[in-house]
């Protein structure tokens, strides 16, 4: 648990110190989801080495357990940020309906129009193979 | 009297009371969203949003008081958003077969976002500066703040406006996949991650953990393209 969450903490860690470094408009926290996934390519593509040289938990399943646990409770991590937002409904409040009204709109078009994208994409890519629907 | 006043002084100066606090209210909540058989519009995260924010109000705990205590849950988003390499690492075959699907709708998708909010924010007379606030939207509230603040916005502004967003989209979509017949829950998952960023991969890893790992890659590609579209599209629906 503890080497598992050290590796996920040091992913970010570096994540943001690239992110930093370099400037970039990408968050800390998805050039760490990067590094992970490149650790995890790198440890199964030398696998008999790394399961000598490597700490148990990172080639048992620890990372895997460690980060599904994470997962498991996102949403209770927005929570409070958005409790954040029950102090700024003053600045809502003059453009309260239209704005609730334009965001609702606009959140519905964009999920319609990108699952019918993937959908349509997927199905002419299948079609002349047929190897799935 | 006195001795109540200073156990309050106490508990406020420490995180363990609003730690507390927030973890109870989101047990409440998340027992009201299984007693009412996961319906969307008892979404966990609002309910306990509310009941913190009443809390709060009636206690007249002002907001850093109460994020002492809650950072500790907030902080967790870092490491969760880097644990999304598990899932994505344990189905890249599905990945792969679907990466021009993704990229399609990654385009499709980010472009829409910021143009209905734009467009439509326009026709309702909504001011520039609320607008400008307005179009980075459906991204993570990070990089939402940051290109709004480099634009001249109020990075303020555009983090409530993504969290309503998200708290829109996570309630919106299951509702709208099932009016439109979709049942290909990498495109479940994909759209919610793509129009309600964190909020909206909660709301999918819910659902199943397909439409989760789809979620988690939309939200970091649409991160990064919104980012740079976001100038362009403002400089053009001003």
């Amino acid at each position: 648990m503890i080497v598992s969450l050290t590796l996920i903490l040091l992913a970010q860690l570096l994540g943001e110190i690239a992110a930093r470094a370099a400037g970039l408009p990408v968050p800390g926290p998805v050039i760490g989801m990067a590094l992970l996934l490149g650790f995890l390519v790198l440890r199964d593509r030398f696998r008999p080495a790394s399961t000598r040289w490597l700490p148990p938990p990172l080639v048992d399943g620890g990372v895997e357990g460690a980060a599904k646990g994470l997962l498991a409770h996102l949403s209770i991590m927005f929570v409070p940020a958005g409790v954040g937002i029950v102090g700024k409904l003053d600045v809502l409040a003059s453009h309260g309906l239209a704005l609730a009204v334009v965001l609702c709109l606009s959140v519905t078009l964009t999920l319609a129009a990108t699952v019918l994208t993937f959908v349509a994409v997927s199905r002419l890519l299948d079609r002349p193979k047929g190897d799935r629907t | 009297m006195s001795g109540e006043f200073a156990l309050w002084v106490y508990l406020t100066r420490t995180p363990l009371l609003w730690l507390t606090v927030t973890l109870l209210a989101y047990a409440v909540a998340d027992r009201l969203f299984q007693a009412a058989g996961r319906h969307p519009l008892a979404n966990p995260v609002i309910h306990a949003i509310w009941m913190i924010g009443l809390v709060l109000t009636l206690t007249g705990t002002p907001y850093p008081a109460y994020f002492q205590g809650a950072q500790f849950v907030h902080f967790l988003l870092g490491p969760a958003t880097v644990a999304l390499a598990v899932p994505l690492y344990e189905r890249r075959a599905t990945v792969m077969r679907a990466l021009l699907p993704m990229l399609a709708a990654l385009v499709v998708g980010c472009v829409t976002a910021m143009t209905s909010a734009l467009i439509l924010a326009k026709l309702a007379g909504i001011p520039y500066d609320v607008r400008l606030a307005m179009a980075p939207k459906s991204v993570t509230t990070g990089v939402a703040m940051g290109i709004v603040e480099a634009l001249g916005g109020d990075p303020t502004l555009a983090a409530v406006l993504v969290m309503l967003t998200g708290m829109a989209g996570a309630v919106i979509v299951t509702p709208l996949m099932r009016t439109l017949r979709i049942e290909d829950m990498r495109a479940r998952g994909f759209a919610a991650g793509l129009a309600a960023h964190g909020l909206g991969t909660a709301r999918a890893f819910q659902v199943s953990e397909v439409a989760g790992t789809f979620a988690g890659i939309a939200m970091g590609l649409n991160a990064f393209l919104t980012a740079i579209l976001v100038p362009v599209a403002v400089s053009f629906l001003r």
